[in-house]
């Protein structure tokens, strides 16, 4: 049963419910965001309008910093503008930034510590045509691996303007992972959000459906379906990859006895990863991974990518069936 | 050009000779380390710390001071004697340098240590977040000057070039960036292992505002420094051409002594040709 506590939109589960990308949600909570914490700067590599900056642009044209396609300078230079003062918002796409700047996020903002935000645009298969070049299924793995990191995966366009302001008020370098797509939007401004805080959206004892990202919205389609089939899934919205919410994670393997993590990443180092290196040391239980299957997308639309490897609530339910088997 | 005193540049190269000595010292101690470098930049870092830079040794953290980057972070054993005899920390420190426990990391770490600007070692990324620094300083109109020190090794990174053509697009008048133009790498002479020159003019036409020098004359470098500060809407560069392994005759423009562990006796006589040499 979805838990009222969630305060999930009355259209959350409807067929009509509304859809937005979460660079929405994004370029919305950065202008707010802007408007709290006068110390905010975002830094852009040629992809103002795609990464949702606009408006930003427009509000604070002063704050605002156009880098070029110099992804490693991004990522070293807003280090150096926090060292100042600043409180930088670095926009790129994630295989570039996280990924071609990855030493520059290490050394000069993570061991550094120093307090910027990344922001890591068109992420997942579901950027679709622009083929595997342009999809990132590493940036998770790449930035939760780094010390002093947190690393944050918003579920819908709501949730990503909630991060946008969350990580805004945390201090450190911190990783928001954002997507292209027009997805569900059913969550509300009313839906608990904490950095670090995984929230249980549905009650179930039979398996846990435990999602970052759109998936989130898949997962809690499944688990409804699932019920008609007699078995109740639990649905966590895993957001924080990091700092992981174990105890959130362990109670929901001991409460249903098996996992499903699920997520637009690879399987190899994201969510799935982070709960299996959790649940290994203290509850470990039977677990499937939806995710990508150690490979790369290709151009397409997103709905043909995601059914293509998997992402989606069909294979969802058949995951949560084979983990509850393999229990005992 | 500003007059300087006789009497100024013969007390930085007393401060210089002091410089290379601990350079000597630190790294036989730690038995590893980097020494031509940092003996070519002994002039620059004493012109820059005991001259130049607007700062506070007991308050690291003063907001108006002027900032210093180390890019090549390498060369930190030259930075660390700097500070230590600017008062950042007690000179004995310095012969903990690269030990478990010591501030001093073999490449600098800022949370590590009060005074260090940045985290440094991997190579290019320097001038990038001097430019995020002197960009915040112009943003919020603040009077401090962003020094960038630089090797000219470096310069073989991408990430450096994307700074230099951001810098010149910004016109970062409040921003100098120093090479030390002393023509070794890690496997040889720059011009071998990937050709630099001309270096002087690349940066001219990236907008950039070019004074070469003698690195290891200090009233050219003090000259240098006064025309940077006088350039308006670019920033500079002071291309300071420099000996590696300067003031020990065994080490000088050797590309070996980049780094190197010395051999017993080494160091004795690299401190003793240092002490008895005439400034």
């Amino acid at each position: 049963m979805i838990r009222p506590e969630a305060k999930l939109s009355a259209q959350a589960l409807a067929p009509n419910v509304p859809k937005k990308a979460t660079r929405d949600g994004y370029g919305q909570g950065i202008v707010l965001a802007a408007e709290r914490h006068p110390e905010i700067v975002v830094l852009s590599a040629d992809v103002t309008e795609s990464t949702r900056n606009l408006e930003f642009k427009k509000k604070f044209p002063e704050r605002f910093i156009q880098v070029g396609v110099h992804e490693q300078f991004l990522a070293a230079n807003a280090a150096g503008l926090a060292l100042a003062g600043k409180m930088p918002f670095v926009n790129a796409y994630a295989t570039f930034c996280p990924g071609r700047a990855w030493e520059q996020i290490r050394t000069n903002i993570c061991i550094n510590d120093v307090n910027v935000k990344i922001m890591g645009h068109h992420t997942g298969v579901s950027v679709g045509a622009d083929g595997a070049t342009h999809q990132a299924t590493e940036d998770i793995a790449l930035t939760r691996v780094l010390a002093n990191m947190t690393v944050v995966v918003p579920c819908d366009a709501v949730e990503a303007r909630k991060a946008t302001l969350a990580v805004a008020d945390r201090k450190g370098p911190c990783y928001v992972r954002l997507t292209r797509e027009a997805t569900p939007v059913f969550t509300t401004d009313e839906t608990p959000f904490e950095i670090g805080k995984a929230l249980t959206l549905r009650e179930g004892h039979d398996v846990a459906l435990v999602a970052c990202g759109h998936l989130v919205h898949a997962a809690l389609v499944a688990a409804e379906e699932l019920a008609q089939e007699g078995i109740e899934a639990a649905v966590i919205d895993c957001h924080t990859v990091k700092p992981l919410d174990e105890d959130t994670v362990e109670r929901a393997a001991r409460e249903c006895g098996a996992i499903v993590s699920i997520e637009e990443h690879q399987v190899i180092g994201g969510l799935g990863g982070a709960i299996a290196e959790c649940l290994a040391r203290h509850t470990p239980v039977p677990m499937e991974f939806i995710g990508v299957q150690d490979r790369y997308g290709e151009s397409g639309s997103a709905a043909e990518l995601l059914a293509l490897c998997g992402l989606d609530k069909d294979a969802i339910k058949e995951a949560a069936r084979k983990a509850i088997k393999r229990k005992n | 050009m500003t007059q300087i005193q006789d009497s100024k540049v013969r007390e930085l190269a007393v401060v210089a000779n002091k410089l290379r000595q601990h350079v000597i010292e630190m790294t036989a101690a730690a038995g590893s380390g980097h020494q031509g470098g940092p003996l070519g930049l002994a002039e620059i870092f004493a012109a820059l710390y005991f001259h130049e830079l607007k700062h506070d040794p007991r308050n690291p953290d003063w907001p108006e001071r002027d900032r210093l980057l180390l890019s090549n972070g390498h060369a930190c054993p030259i930075l660390y004697a700097a500070m230590a005899e600017a008062g950042y920390f007690p000179v004995e420190e310095l012969l903990t340098l690269r030990k478990l426990g010591s501030r001093l990391q073999g490449h600098p770490e800022r949370t590590w240590l009060p005074g260090l600007e940045s985290t440094s070692g991997p190579l290019g990324a320097g001038l990038a977040q001097a430019i995020g620094i002197a960009y915040a300083h112009r943003l919020d109109g603040k009077n401090s000057r962003t020094w960038c020190v630089t090797s000219d090794g470096e310069h073989d990174e991408g990430l450096h070039w994307e700074a230099v053509l951001a810098a010149g697009k910004y016109g970062l008048e409040n921003l100098t960036c120093i090479v030390d133009r002393n023509g070794i790498q890690i496997d040889g002479r720059t011009e071998d292992v990937m050709p630099l020159s001309p270096l002087e003019e690349k940066y001219a036409t990236f907008n950039w505002h070019v004074i070469p020098c003698d690195g290891n004359d200090l009233r050219k470098i003090l000259d240098a420094f006064e025309g940077a500060k006088a350039m308006k809407g670019r920033p500079t560069v002071i291309v300071a051409h420099t000996v590696p392994g300067r003031g020990v005759s065994f080490m000088e423009d050797d590309y070996r002594w980049h780094s190197q562990v010395f051999k017993p006796g080494e160091a004795e006589a690299a401190l003793e040709e240092l002490r008895n040499a005439k400034l």
